[in-house]
């Protein structure tokens, strides 16, 4: 084994060496006039329209596939007086080929350029070639992959000319690839070839390359076929961890979406024990203002449409918790103690917001756009990662560790604690327990209001909104323990990790239900949750 | 003296309740049917159907008084249990269809020809048979309610932690049913219903018949709660609602009575689900939302909780209120109304309409007797 791979390593020196070597002879050809091989064509001699071919295609430039494209479907024509070159588009537009422009009046007696079937074939390699060496990273990638993809053994030649003169390593690494599977599928390599080109492979983890190990022929040598099952085998370990890594991924993006929305909850219901059941209408009516927000931008300036999401963060927040205060001081305050009679007239509070939504903007769904920097993705060690959630998660664990340290550091956070303890003794210090109150449960609302402009970049935004996440939300601080924000932040991640993990098994609909009946269960083994309060606080 | 016993069980609230029930019972079956239609008091079928589809949410709601108003175990599920007993009437009456379905096949409703099953899934089995479906009706809600309060009521979840268990319980059934490998009909759920017990469901008799059933099962549910609520068991179930924990110091097992109330009372919800699903003709998965066990809620607290002809009034006043605002121009304004509605009884009147009255009742006769006792005291 270990022979093998030094064996491998002198051989990719070697490559290496010769390929720079190739680089330093083929350059000069490259630079051959393109107006001059042009001419060439004019000569009407198979032999230099071999030469011509052979030339453009070595140019690199940008008109050599429009201008091989057209001799091989006998749409390259030249003027025997002028001896200029003209080619002639789908769309029957003659262009001087030399410029490319269009020409209006094309002279009379246009002769084709002929060839035959031998500089057809290498006209076609050319063209290969081209897409293979085109300027254009992103071209020369997608005729890699379709090079993997087809396993087109002509494509070889064109492969390796490609290879020779590729700069960019990981374009190089795919072109390896591709020409790995080309020796693979063709016939009569030899065992190094195969076993080196084995090798390239299992540096590819994904399915194409699972199978084109697998298409190693029965006939093929013993060495090589066991390094491909030894190859086939590491893969498809890295597959599956890949897809664990995933799962997690997805389902700590699920988990702070979910942290997100509890978290207000946790400071109404965890922190003051009022059970708030329009919290996911704060959220609905954060998200409605980031829309708001957008449209005054792309009303009046669209330019700067990706400050429409800082912007919307703070105006969420102090509107959602000025209504969040509003509800505290009309309703709530005259329900301190009595839970139930306080879930039933927020509940009302809920219908009332989301019918007065309704109302306003209609019950269709509201278009709220992506600023640029949260569309796109980017790409982690094969995971496909894309910016918004990314965004999201970070912007999660912010307002989480903000919130920790204004609960720790600020004067409202000391008086909240206070009141939370013992309501009295803190009335008895001088704190006044209803602002108190009041704040908190207009903290709480804000909270709900900047998840709803984060949620809203991700979920449509329409009056059901906040419906959708109520449940989950109590879910979350009650299975984390009512009153402990560290709690909240492990029950949201371990509940969104557990649910995409048990997604792939069951479904999305049958996880949720799983996940809602563990939590039934769990609610009788352990009433408070998690991360239980213990002592006095417990009684409060 | 059996009867006697029985007959002091009720107070005037509950005579007049009886007395009226029984007026409805008896009178609008028989207007409908006899009446001429041009009559004045004749009761058209559509009209009869909707107090029909009330009497099954009254009696929900005295299910539900039942647990939140004596024993104080607010249940955000109660939809649920409802929705289980109307699906297992819906089972019923599905295969009742038998072999004149659209897709004619003799065993299996349309849903599942449609979803291309061979044979019945093993819990269809035995709906076929009445008596089966009947005692199915009361006992699949009252089994998930034992299931559930046996867990819940033994590691003492009480308060609003049970209200949102209860609302998970209700939510995940939501889930479970909008599948359609489910098998109960997915997000369509159970409908095209064609006969009852051999009768047909759309005819005038059948939907009088149903009505007086549904009128008389009201009755029987509000004797029996009344009858629960006013023995001695009744009497530890208050107790357990006012202060759980010195009932169980003075040596009561509170989980045992909470199981039991509370699964009688599954089983009540069960049956006014069962009551309803035949005479509105359908039943689907959105039964389950826990939007419709919230208000279901609302209309005892409006009724006033604990008082069980309450219960029951609310749920009519409230629904009379719901259908006369959601026809008509005023529909977008219902949940502004429903959601006020939640506010104004909170806040404004916590005994709901019948506390409320018998609060004024009660202060007046107080008034009067002191008035007397003050009269009499220059004679002594």
């Amino acid at each position: 084994m270990r022979v093998v791979i030094i064996v491998i390593q002198i051989r990719a020196f070697c490559a290496a060496v010769f390929s720079l070597l190739a680089i330093l002879v083929y350059a000069p050809a490259a630079q051959a006039d393109f107006a001059a091989s042009l001419a060439r064509f004019a000569q009407d001699e198979f032999a230099e329209t071999a030469i011509a071919i052979d030339e453009i295609a070595a140019s690199g430039d940008s008109r050599a596939q429009n201008v091989l494209e057209a001799l091989v479907s006998a749409r390259l024509f030249v003027d025997p007086a002028s001896k200029k070159v003209f080619r002639r588009t789908v769309a029957n537009v003659v262009h001087d080929a030399t410029n490319g422009e269009p020409v209006a009046a094309p002279p009379v007696g246009l002769q084709v350029v002929r060839i035959n079937n031998r500089l057809r074939g290498a006209t076609q390699n050319a063209i290969g070639a081209l897409t293979l060496m085109a300027p254009d990273p992103a071209r020369r990638r997608a005729a890699a992959e379709s090079i993997f993809k087809s396993r087109d053994a002509t494509a070889l030649a064109p492969l390796e000319a490609a290879i020779k003169i590729e700069k960019d390593p990981a374009i190089a690494a795919l072109f390896a690839q591709a020409r790995a599977v080309l020796v693979l599928a063709a016939q009569g390599t030899t065992k190094d070839q195969q076993l080196d080109a084995i090798n390239i492979l299992r540096t590819r983890a994904d399915i194409g390359a699972i199978a084109a190990l697998r298409s190693v022929s029965d006939k093929a040598d013993a060495d090589v076929k066991t390094l491909a099952a030894d190859a086939v085998a590491t893969i498809e370990a890295r597959l599956r961890l890949m897809s664990h890594v995933q799962n997690v991924w997805y389902g700590l993006s699920l988990g702070s979406v979910l942290l997100l929305a509890a978290i207000g909850l946790a400071i109404t219901f965890g922190v003051m024990g009022v059970i708030n059941m329009a919290h996911g209408e704060m959220v609905m009516l954060g998200a409605y203002t980031t829309f708001l927000v957008q449209e005054v931008f792309r009303a009046y300036a669209p330019d700067w449409f990706d400050w429409s999401l800082p912007v919307a963060l703070p105006l969420a927040f102090v509107f959602t918790g000025l209504v969040g205060i509003a509800i505290e001081r009309g309703v709530i305050r005259f329900l301190y103690g009595r839970p139930l009679e306080t879930l039933l007239a927020t509940w009302g509070v809920s219908l009332i917001l989301q019918q007065t939504v309704r109302t306003t903007f209609g019950p269709t769904n509201r278009e709220v756009g992506a600023p640029s920097y949260m569309s796109g993705a980017f790409d982690l060690f094969g995971l496909s990662v894309t910016w918004g959630r990314m965004w999201i998660i970070v912007f999660t664990l912010f307002v989480f560790v903000s919130l920790l340290l204004a609960l720790k550091h600020t004067s409202l956070g000391l008086h909240m604690r206070a009141v939370t303890q013992n309501r009295r003794m803190a009335s008895a210090m001088g704190i006044r327990t209803p602002w108190v109150d009041a704040m908190t449960f207009g903290l709480g609302s804000g909270l709900a209001g900047i998840a709803g402009v984060a949620l809203s970049q991700i979920d449509n935004v329409s009056p059901n909104l906040g419906q959708s996440y109520i449940i989950d939300s109590f879910m979350v601080v009650v299975f984390g323990g009512v009153g402990n924000l560290w709690g909240t932040l492990v029950s949201a991640f371990a509940l969104g990790v557990a649910n995409k993990f048990l997604e792939p098994m069951a479904g999305a609909v049958l996880a949720k239900i799983f996940i809602l009946v563990l939590l039934i269960l769990f609610i009788q083994k352990r009433p408070r949750g998690l991360f239980a309060l213990k002592g006095r606080a417990v009684e409060a | 003296m059996i009867t006697k016993l029985f007959l002091e069980r009720f107070d005037k609230a509950g005579w007049i309740f009886l007395g009226i029930m029984a007026a409805v019972a008896i009178f609008v079956p028989l207007s409908n049917l006899l009446l001429p239609v041009d009559s004045a008091l004749h009761v058209p079928t559509h009209v009869m159907s909707l107090i029909g589809k009330y009497l099954c949410y009254a009696i929900l709601a005295l299910s539900l008084d039942l647990v939140w108003g004596y024993c104080g175990i607010l249940s955000l599920g109660h939809g649920a249990f409802f929705a289980l007993g109307g699906y297992a009437m819906g089972m019923y009456l599905m295969r009742q269809i038998g072999p004149r379905g659209v897709y004619g096949n003799p065993v299996l409703p349309d849903f599942m020809v449609f979803l291309n099953w061979k044979e019945l899934p093993w819990f269809w089995y035995g709906f076929d048979m009445f008596p089966f479906a009947l005692l199915m009706m009361a006992l699949a809600p009252g089994l998930l309610a034992f299931l559930f309060g046996w867990l819940a009521f033994r590691s003492r979840v009480t308060g609003v932690y049970l209200s949102i268990i209860t609302q998970a319980m209700t939510y995940a059934l939501l889930l479970a049913f909008f599948r359609n490998d489910m098998g109960f009909g997915g997000n369509n759920g159970l409908t095209d219903f064609k006969d009852i017990l051999g009768f047909n469901i759309q005819a005038q008799g059948t939907r009088a018949a149903l009505f007086f059933v549904t009128a008389l099962l009201l009755i029987l549910s509000y004797v029996l709660a009344r009858w629960m609520v006013t023995t001695a068991f009744g009497k530890v179930l208050i107790a357990v609602r006012d202060a759980e924990s010195r009932t169980r110091f003075l040596g009561y097992r509170v989980e045992h009575f909470k199981l039991l109330v509370f699964t009688v009372s599954a089983a009540m919800a069960g049956i006014a689900g069962a009551l309803y699903v035949p005479q509105v003709g359908i039943i689907n998965p959105s039964e389950f939302s826990p939007a419709n066990s919230i208000e279901a809620v609302i209309w005892v607290a409006v009724g006033g909780r604990g008082t069980l002809v309450g219960a029951a009034l609310g749920a009519v006043v409230v629904n009379f209120l719901k259908t006369s605002f959601t026809t008509g121009f005023l529909a977008p304004y219902w949940l502004f109304m429903l959601g006020g509605l939640f506010i104004a009884v909170t806040l404004a009147m916590p005994k709901g309409i019948v506390g409320t009255l018998q609060d004024w009742s009660g202060r007046n006769r107080a008034r009067a007797s002191a008035l007397d006792a003050s009269a009499q005291k220059p004679a002594e």
